[in-house]
């Protein structure tokens, strides 16, 4: 099989699976639609991991155009593939993690009615997302950009008789939209600027910095807040936890939310000539990962720390971008695909067992209950709070070291983000799994460890959260730094321009040292008041102080948001609707034609009827034209 | 003498379609609307997508005032003849089983099809101009004798309203006809001459006049005040008449009688035209949002969309010429989809308000289905046919000034929040003791609408057969802005 006919059939499978499932969804039972749905992304997998190899043993990167897709005026737009080191990894991830997570769902979501339309919809965001990374222009991955969005919003509002969730759904969808309409433009500009939207064409023609390639790159980051919940388009992602929790796991962590962070990768030379917008997205990234953070401190629900822990860690892989460390940031991006999957996968088995009880006040000393779940689910928390040698230690601290070369503040800011992710991660193991029980007796009796089918892509997650880290191990500990290596060709156009200035490994050592002593004393500090104190959080109507209801309330930016946006602007539609439309312009027009009318009356006055009245006239008519022409 | 057929088959069809006994009307005017669309694909497979003007048809009619019956077919022309005759099959079947007096009804029908098919084929002014206004004839009696609620008013107003820019229109073609050397003809070369020959104010003139007449057909805020009611009043067939096919006149106006006539006038005034189409993007979409009833919404809607098509246009930028014709197609389509949506949920239900409705997924899921596609077509989701002109449009747009086209791109935004919201009014959530008993598509209503769905998907994935078709022909109509003799 050529690699032609293998890169096009990577994202084909899973829109088969999504076509053949979608269509005749009605007459398959469940386990054949399950089949064929986890079935196409394994097989996807299997052609992206012989890709992989290809490209390991050191293939160019595969550039293919399969044939035009629009072509209009001077513009065109190819169907044409791209699998380089950077697409490569993205593949990896998206068809491993995700034929994973399609294993999960068939468990998950046995009992639920929908399981048929819940594969369709998986396989076409798998579609979709492969589309997004695979794509060699930036109207094919705008595709996939929208595509993923639109499956987001399917599935976050999956189960749709419940209209919360279908709020939900809308409102990812609409802000999603308001960064791709950003994107748009900045592609439209691109376009316009360097007359192609090809990659391949247009990143050779960016060699000096100039305005308009601020505004490009600051229209794409746009974009890219937008999808990877960035401040402020962050609001939706919390919310999109209405969806089942496999969804949560696959496109709300491990894939779609990174599609910002690829994007900014992919375009690493066009970021490279503009530091302000470099400078942008280090701040929006700092201060993203920092008060996300911060908010999931108080959270309750077991889901929603972990959205904002996701969003606090996607602000994270920005500020690697911001400083320019992309191969950081996409390894970053890899290892919280393993371990944020993982725990919002160990999540819905806890909700599985627990009846659908997402509140961790009404959880506690569930580890004897269901202990391959608290096992793997510990080795995702180990993995985001940085204990060596887990995956996240390697990437986080790969990250704030090269935020420490770029300015010391910026570390500190990043730390203070990851000291936090410490003690809220370690909050909700103990809260979950630690102590004596709180629910009910009823549900105690009940809780039971999940089926074969969920535990396995726990166990398999478990172990990549355990092993993942390796591929990046620094010079400092005697690694190779596989994957900034491997990745080195896709950013070299971009690292020519930045100077190259290494810390000392002595600095290095402190820094490291530092941030792993103030983990333990975080550990020790949840520990204190979660195990020794076995404190509980307050209940949901009791009276908090201020500091604690304002973070719990997630600083009210959703009521903010409704009060300075969406209400004025409903109020200004609906000054358009009655005032404007009605007693306006319509008022207007049918003002012309009534005035119309009193002329008519007035002009109809002239034909009355009276002969002499008539004579009258055409004698002053006579009288005026004499007039007229002696005049003249 | 193809594009002689195209014209009087339905026209010939309507007459017969009046004498026949009710019960027959519907399937004879169905076959001849299927004839019709036949001979339009037979013209289809013989146009040479190279070439410019084909199947010409020229013969003197009266002589003494230099008119003639001249007809023809170039790529802009086809894509619209065949939008037309693609619809039409499908609106005669809509109605089929549920309408008073089929005979006349059908008949209308059918000679609506042949004015619209007169003009976009028309090379003639004063033909272009005889088949606007006969065009006007069958929609207002189907909306006077079939429509609902307060019609005659609401009627009367869309009459009177459009007929004041027609007559308008003519009055700048006498004076490009006027303007004509030797005895005069109508004949459109001679009337593009004269136009670009003339000096800035004659121009201005004429690009007010006939701009005006165009505005309101499709219309442009704020000439649109006749609309919503108008569509909202007439029955599906009407408003879907006037939606999917009729605008595209005033677009095509524009495209065909405007831009090429009065090139220094285009240039000069063009942005005051752009500037209110963008107005009109984001005023109508938010008006659409506080809408409550179903299909005052979609109509709100379609003067959204229609807003950028003739924002776009006016950029006279090729690539977004190509978009805009493209766009009118994607735009007959869905928006024929959805008022036949809405027709179908208001039929069963018995209202249109959609604080009324609910849940209806749950007890038609074919039918919700069949509206996600047309409303994902509607908000321009690339890979369907929506995204590719709205690109290209914003594309021409940005182009054009960056900021207009940022404004008009917020239809992007502001499309998700009144269709999303309608969808999930309509179709999510539970049912209620109005919907329950919601029945899925009958057979006659997916045949119609699946044909619908998967151009709306097919032409999303593969645009370029359409966009091949228009090329040449907008290539040859902008040339003139390429001629320094006329700027």
């Amino acid at each position: 099989m050529s690699v032609r006919t293998m890169i096009f059939l990577v994202p084909l499978f899973p829109l088969l699976g999504f076509l053949l499932i979608g269509l005749i969804r009605k007459r398959l039972t469940r386990g054949f639609a399950t089949l064929i749905g986890s079935g196409v992304v394994f097989i996807s997998f299997i052609f992206s991991v012989i890709l992989f190899l290809k490209l390991l043993n050191g293939a160019e990167p595969f550039n293919v155009t399969f044939a035009t897709w629009i072509y209009a005026g001077n513009f065109s737009a190819d169907f044409g593939l791209l699998v380089d080191p950077l697409s490569s990894l993205m593949l990896l991830i998206i068809t491993g993690v995700g034929f994973l997570i399609h294993v999960y769902s068939i468990g998950y979501m046995w009992e639920d009615e929908g399981i048929n339309r819940f594969f369709s919809y998986l396989n076409l965001f798998v579609f979709f997302m492969l589309l997004l990374v695979m794509g060699n222009n930036y109207l094919l991955m705008f595709v996939g950009w929208e595509g993923v969005g639109l499956c987001s919003y399917l599935l976050i509002g999956f189960w749709f008789k419940n209209q919360p969730f279908n709020h939900a759904a809308n409102k990812a969808f609409i802000m999603n939209r308001i960064g791709d309409l950003a994107l748009i433009v900045g592609v439209v500009l691109i376009f316009i600027n360097y007359e192609s939207i090809s990659y391949s064409i247009v990143f050779p023609k960016v060699t000096i910095g100039e305005p308009v390639l601020t505004a490009i790159t600051l229209l794409l980051f746009v974009g890219a807040t937008g999808k990877s919940a960035q401040i402020p388009l962050y609001t939706w992602l919390p919310d999109a936890m209405a969806g089942p929790t496999p969804v949560s796991a696959l496109i709300h962590a491990a894939t779609m939310v990174t599609a910002g962070v690829y994007m900014v990768a992919r375009n690493n030379i066009m970021y490279a000539l503009s530091p302000v917008s470099m400078e942008v997205i280090l701040v929006v990234g700092l201060a993203t990962a920092l008060f996300a953070a911060t908010i999931a401190l108080a959270q309750n629900d077991i889901k929603k720390v972990l959205a904002y822990s996701t969003v606090s860690q996607l602000g994270l892989m920005f500020v690697a971008l911001g400083v320019g460390a992309y191969a950081s940031g996409i390894f970053h991006m890899a290892t919280h695909a393993f371990f944020k999957a993982l725990l919002f996968l160990g999540a819905g088995s806890v909700i599985h067992a627990m009846h659908h009880e997402q509140d961790i006040r009404k959880m506690g000393g569930l580890k004897k209950y269901i202990p391959i779940t608290f096992f793997t689910f510990l080795v995702g928390v180990l993995a985001i709070s940085g204990i060596p040698p887990f995956a996240g230690f390697f990437s986080k601290d790969d990250i704030l070291a090269k935020a420490f070369e770029h300015s010391p503040v910026a570390w500190a800011v990043a730390a203070i983000a990851s000291l936090l992710t410490v003690f809220y991660m370690f909050r909700l193991l103990f809260l979950t799994f630690y102590g004596k029980t709180r629910a009910s007796e009823h549900t105690i009796q009940h809780v039971h460890e999940s089926p074969l089918s969920m535990t396995v892509p726990l166990i398999a997650l478990a172990a990549l959260s355990l092993l993942g880290g390796f591929m990046g191990v620094p010079e400092l500990l005697g690694g190779g730094n596989w994957i900034g290596n491997f990745l080195s060709p896709v950013f070299a156009q971009a690292h020519e321009l930045s100077a190259e200035h290494t810390l000392s490994h002595a600095t290095e050592f402190i820094l490291m040292g530092l941030i792993i002593g103030f983990t333990l004393v975080m550990i020790a500090l949840a520990y204190v008041r979660y195990i020794s104190k076995a404190h509980v959080p307050a209940a949901e109507n009791a009276k908090l102080p201020f500091a604690h209801q304002t973070i719990y309330r997630k600083y009210y930016i959703d009521e903010l948001y409704d009060a300075v946006v969406v209400k004025p602007l409903y109020w200004l539609a609906k000054l358009f609707d009655i005032v404007v439309e009605k007693s306006g312009i319509d008022r207007l027009v049918n003002l012309i034609s009534e005035s119309l009318n009193d002329w008519g009356v007035v002009i109809g006055r002239l034909q009355n009827g009276h002969v002499g009245y008539y004579i009258f006239v055409m004698a002053i008519g006579v009288v005026l034209v004499l007039a007229y022409s002696f005049l003249k | 003498m193809l594009t002689v057929v195209l014209i009087v088959l339905p026209f010939v069809a309507a007459l017969l379609a009046l004498r026949l006994p009710q019960q027959l009307a519907g399937r004879v005017a169905f076959l001849a609307a299927l004839a019709e669309l036949i001979v339009s694909v037979v013209v289809l497979f013989h146009f040479d997508k190279t070439g410019g003007l084909q199947f010409v048809f020229d013969k003197h009619w009266i002589d003494s005032l230099g008119i003639s019956f001249s007809v023809g077919i170039d790529g802009i022309s086809l894509l619209l003849v065949l939008l037309t005759t693609v619809l039409t099959p499908g609106i005669i079947l809509t109605a089929w089983g549920d309408t008073s007096k089929p005979s006349s009804y059908f008949s209308l029908i059918l000679a609506m099809q042949a004015a619209l098919v007169g003009v976009f084929v028309a090379q003639d002014g004063f033909l272009f101009y005889l088949f606007w206004e006969m065009a006007l004839i069958p929609i207002y009696f189907i909306c006077l004798n079939w429509g609902g609620e307060n019609r005659g008013k609401i009627t009367l107003k869309f009459f009177i309203y459009t007929l004041t820019g027609s007559l308008l229109m003519l009055v700048a073609l006498i004076l490009l006809y006027v303007k004509t050397p030797g005895t005069h003809t109508f004949a459109i070369q001679a009337l593009y001459e004269a136009g670009r020959s003339m000096d800035l104010p004659h121009q201005t003139f004429v690009f007010a006049t006939m701009f005006l007449a165009f505005a309101i057909k499709m219309p442009v805020f704020p000439f649109h005040t006749w609309q919503p009611d108008t569509y909202t009043v007439a029955p599906v067939q009407g408003t879907m008449l006037l939606s999917a096919i009729m605008l595209k006149m005033g677009i095509y106006g524009v495209i065909r009688w405007l831009i090429p006539m009065v090139p220094l006038a285009v240039k000069e005034w063009g942005m005051i035209a752009i500037i209110l189409s963008v107005i009109g993007i984001v005023y109508a979409s938010c008006i659409a949002w506080v809408q409550k009833d179903f299909k005052r919404l979609v109509a709100y809607s379609s003067i959204a969309h229609v807003g950028l098509i003739s924002a776009g246009t006016l950029t006279l930028n090729e690539t977004g010429m190509q978009g805009a014709i493209i766009q009118m197609i994607s735009h007959g389509v869905i928006v024929f989809g959805m008022f036949y949506i809405v027709e179908i949920v208001s039929a069963r239900t018995h209202t249109r308000e959609m604080n009324q409705l609910g849940g209806i997924r749950n007890v038609a899921p074919i039918l919700a289905t069949a509206f996600s596609v047309i409303m994902l077509g509607s908000v321009a989701l690339p890979f369907t046919s929506g995204f590719v002109g709205e690109f290209l449009l914003i594309n021409s747009l940005v182009h054009y000034q960056l900021w207009l086209g940022v404004v008009a791109g917020l239809t992007m935004i502001l499309s998700v929040v009144y269709m999303f919201r309608a969808f999930q009014k309509t179709m999510l959530g539970e049912t209620n003791t109005l919907t329950a008993s919601v029945g899925d598509l009958t057979r006659q209503e997916r045949f119609v609408l699946y044909p619908i769905v998967i151009l709306i998907v097919l032409i999303g994935i593969y645009p370029q057969p359409l966009l091949d078709i228009s090329a040449t022909a907008v290539k040859n109509l902008l040339s003139v802005y390429l001629d320094v003799r006329f700027l």
